[in-house]
């Protein structure tokens, strides 16, 4: 019981394609966790599935010892989509305030949620006036105001400037002290290094769950880029050589 | 449905409206101006006596129109922006129930719908000295009931609509053909035995008359009732329908 998320087998399939392909892990309690791997490679349909808005196919996803997607779970989890999800005709402030609203927190959550993403000078402008990166930052305001025990986070660094992006990653690593479990995509490999797991994912499936030194050392390399790389053609190597094998077997 | 987050969505939906200005002096605006169109494309014509004038007779109709058309396309818009914005499907993750949301459009629109009514009521009986028989306040009444309707329509038809694209291509579908058959172009008992049967499967032939029974009476009658009581049913099936995704 210490996972916030336990995921078994899991199979999604979209759009006549198979997303995710039999994948099993877990993200312990608080931690930040990091969903890493290249566009397309089934982050986002992931994150969906531990939300609960995603038809699976098969598997299990338990999310805090519930199956993903029970009403009780709404008001524990927060979810930043990868697209900002907020009202453009609002400004940061009411949105922030109608999130707080739902999960039934005031206008004092609202106005934190707003300084901890660094948006409190912004917070009376409309959001259709705001750059892409404030915007996002809008959008990550509300994801947090309900202060969910678990939060998923798809690419929510996305188009930041550096010193923002450390800030926000000191953030995260401080809710996780508190207790918060973390879960956060990302496709730039610079903040693997920020995590305390990686789910390393592509073309759905599950290359490495593990610490990002354990990740280092299982590929003998420093670079985590390059780490990557080599886990996918350990991987490719091996997928080959059983194909051969059964070629082989088929042909014998 | 949770009173707080009720509340909270219909007063976002209103706090987005009060953002929109142009759409607000769209909504207030426009009803008057038909009126005024109205008023002199018959300025002219013969009454026979004893009759209401004939834009008497029309005006009434249109008070009731009016929010029931703007309100429908207002919302199935409205509906379909939540959805491609990703903001729907952010809402269906938090607490926030379905009919949480339906009733809070219903609401929020309907509150709308009472301020446009209010207004265009107001210019149809002192600009335009429009004569009924029945109250003011049971026009205005009567026309937010339609407004209402237009609403739990625009959010069954944004159910079936993918984009906005589509959304509009359903006002010919739902609402023209309702307003052919409401009793406004030809009297329902005038009209083909099927065309009345349709007409009488449509909710607005009984607000259109419901507001005509005001016209003609001085006392709220029975069959008055009884339109805005099958008005509200049909809201309903409308709703629930709205709901599904």
């Amino acid at each position: 019981m210490d996972d916030a998320i336990a995921v078994r087998d899991l199979v999604v399939d979209r759009g006549g394609r198979r997303v995710l392909d039999g994948v099993t892990c877990r993200v312990p309690r608080g931690t930040v966790t990091g969903l890493l791997g290249p566009s397309g490679s089934g982050k986002t349909t992931f994150m969906r599935a531990v939300v609960g808005v995603q038809v699976v196919a098969g598997g299990t996803v338990t999310v805090l010892g519930q199956p993903a997607g029970t009403p009780a779970l709404r008001q524990r989890v927060g979810y930043l989509t990868q697209a900002p999800s907020v009202y453009a005709d609002l400004t940061v402030r009411e949105n922030a305030r109608y999130f707080a609203a739902l999960y039934g927190r005031g206008r004092g959550e609202a106005d934190r949620a707003i300084r901890d993403v660094g948006l409190a000078p912004a917070a009376g402008q409309l959001v259709a006036t705001l750059s892409g990166g404030q915007r996002s930052r809008a959008s990550l305001a509300c994801a947090l105001v309900g202060e969910p025990e678990l939060v998923i986070l798809d690419e929510p660094t996305v188009g930041q400037d550096p010193v923002l992006r450390a800030d926000l990653w000191a953030r995260f690593h401080a809710m996780a002290a508190a207790g918060t479990t973390l879960l956060v995509s990302s496709h730039v490999m610079d903040e693997a290094a920020r995590c305390d797991r990686l789910l390393l994912i592509r073309q759905g499936r599950l290359i490495a769950d593990d610490t990002p030194a354990a990740v280092r050392a299982a590929a003998g390399v420093d670079d985590l880029d390059e780490a990557f790389l080599r886990l996918i053609r350990a991987g490719e190597a091996a997928t080959t050589s059983t194909d051969a094998a059964a070629t082989r077997e088929a042909t014998a | 449905m949770n009173p707080r987050i009720l509340a909270a969505t219909t007063g976002r939906i209103l706090r987005q409206l009060r953002h929109d200005r142009r759409t607000i002096a769209l909504l207030v605006v426009v009803p008057a101006v038909l009126l005024t169109l109205v008023y002199f494309m018959y300025a002219d014509q013969p009454t026979p006596p004893g009759q209401p004038t004939t834009f008497d007779r029309i005006a009434l109709v249109m008070l009731g129109i009016f929010p029931f058309v703007i309100m429908f396309l207002v919302t199935s818009i409205a509906m379909l922006r939540e959805r491609t914005s990703g903001t729907l499907e952010r809402l269906l993750t938090t607490p926030l129930g379905k009919l949480d949301l339906l009733f809070g459009y219903g609401i929020a629109f309907g509150l709308a719908a009472a301020v446009q009514a209010a207004i265009a009521a107001a210019v149809a009986y002192w600009v335009f000295d429009l004569d009924t028989a029945g109250n003011i306040g049971l026009v205005i009444g009567i026309a937010v009931l339609d407004a209402v309707l237009g609403v739990a329509l625009g959010l069954l038809c944004s159910a079936f609509a993918r984009t906005e694209f589509q959304a509009v291509q359903f006002l010919p579908v739902v609402v023209v053909p309702q307003l052919l058959l409401c009793g406004l172009f030809v009297a329902r008992d005038q009209m083909a035995g099927w065309l009345q049967a349709l007409s009488d499967a449509f909710p607005l032939s009984y607000a259109i008359e419901a507001l005509q029974e005001v016209g003609a009476h001085a006392e709220p009658t029975g069959r008055m009732w009884r339109d805005v009581a099958v008005d509200p049913r049909r809201r309903r099936r409308g709703r629930r329908g709205g709901a599904r995704r």
